[in-house]
């Protein structure tokens, strides 16, 4: 099994925890099938590198292991990511947990770069028609309301330190919640995602997000391939019981890249 | 926030993205670090097509970097091991660490603050 990056640096506060959700997003994406599938994809010494990117990268675990395996992953070294959060603090712990897992991964080089870590809504500053791969473990977890999102001003690490006690509770309760609560059959962000994906994928663009049994996946995909010119299929054999979760990860093509 | 990042980044307010003057977005007050990286000629060649020339002019210019060429490096030049060592400290081994990011079609600055920029908008832009 591939070494998972270490997250012993995050402070686990106001960020998700890496659980089965996020270990399912490892295993699915270095599974001899999806590997297979992303080499074919991008293939190396006739594709320009790929940009990774993961929108929510908590604490980067993902993207991390994602730059760290790229040899195992696309049978190449070359490979940029790119991660954004809401969370300042998950954009800090993500740089530091991709640049650790590639140094403890990649020795010598070639390596893996990991070029920044954006606070950002989803894709929201991302040039249209430039991300190549696409990670979405999204906050899937149906709840009466959808927390709203964070201003650049609640980021400020000079307001949060100044915060008393139960203020700061208060305010890491609603960080996390950001990290779980999807509203709405736990769907309200990812749709959002969803409907961002044509635009900001490039032209052999792919696109991995993951989807609990509530979230209903077999409407989701049906939904995708409604869009015309596009492809989905569930990736690897994720559609397994991952804990008491039954959860799944589908991948989202373009139909046609040539 | 390495300086490549500005290849890959736009205006955050969904009005700009369609305006040619969102793209790159300008950098002011910036500070900038270098960070040593093994360097990698194949991976910079890699890259290569993946860069809008004429942006990274820009923003080479902005961070008072010498002049790049007028255009991309193709065949022959890319075998120049100096073009690419340039390249290579220009795009991967430059960190902006504080600054602003500015759009140049409705004028709003993201601000930059220990290599993390935020690009999360004020509610009168969202």
């Amino acid at each position: 099994m591939l070494p998972t990056p270490d997250t012993s640096h995050v402070s686990f506060d106001t960020i998700y925890e890496p659980s089965e959700d996020s270990y399912l997003f490892l295993d699915t994406l270095s599974s001899a099938s999806e590997s297979k599938w992303l080499s074919e994809r991008f293939p190396k010494n006739q594709e320009a590198s790929p940009l990774v990117v993961e929108v929510g990268t908590g604490s980067g675990v993902v993207l991390a292991f994602t730059a760290a395996q790229s040899q195992q992953i696309f049978g190449r070294r070359d490979i940029l990511t790119l991660g954004t959060d809401v969370n300042r603090n998950a954009c800090i712990a993500t740089r530091k947990t991709a640049t650790t897992a590639i140094q403890a991964e990649q020795q010598p080089s070639p390596q893996s770069v990991h070029i920044s870590s954006l606070t950002a809504d989803l894709c929201a500053p991302l040039r249209p028609g430039s991300v190549d791969v696409l990670l979405f473990n999204p906050p899937y977890v149906p709840t009466e309301d959808l927390p709203r999102l964070p201003s650049a001003a609640e980021n400020d690490p000079a307001v949060s330190e100044a915060m008393s006690r139960s203020a700061k509770f208060d305010n890491d309760s609603y960080f996390l919640s950001l990290t779980y609560a999807g509203g709405a059959d736990g769907m309200e962000t990812t749709d959002r995602l969803l409907d961002a994906i044509p635009g900001v994928l490039s032209v052999r663009g792919v696109a991995y997000v993951l989807l609990c049994k509530q979230n209903r996946p077999d409407t989701v995909m049906e939904r995708i391939r409604g869009w015309g010119g596009w492809q989905v299929e569930t990736a690897g054999s994720s559609g397994m019981q991952a804990g008491w979760e039954k959860l799944v990860i589908v991948r989202i093509w373009r139909e046609d890249c040539s | 926030m390495k300086v490549i990042t500005a290849n890959f980044v736009t205006c955050a307010v969904k009005e700009c993205k369609t305006s040619p003057a969102s793209f790159p977005l300008h950098f002011n007050d910036a500070e900038l670090e270098q960070q040593e990286l093994d360097f990698q000629p194949e991976f910079i060649r890699n890259i290569l097509p993946r860069i809008d020339w004429e942006a990274l002019r820009t923003i080479s210019n902005e961070l008072g970097f010498p002049s790049l060429p007028e255009s991309k490096p193709e065949e022959e030049a890319l075998n120049n091991e100096q073009t690419l060592k340039d390249l290579h400290r220009l795009l991967l081994e430059t960190h902006v660490t504080e600054g602003k990011l500015t759009c140049g079609n409705c004028g709003h600055s993201y601000m930059i603050k220990e290599g993390i920029a935020n690009f999360l908008l004020p509610s009168h832009l969202v």
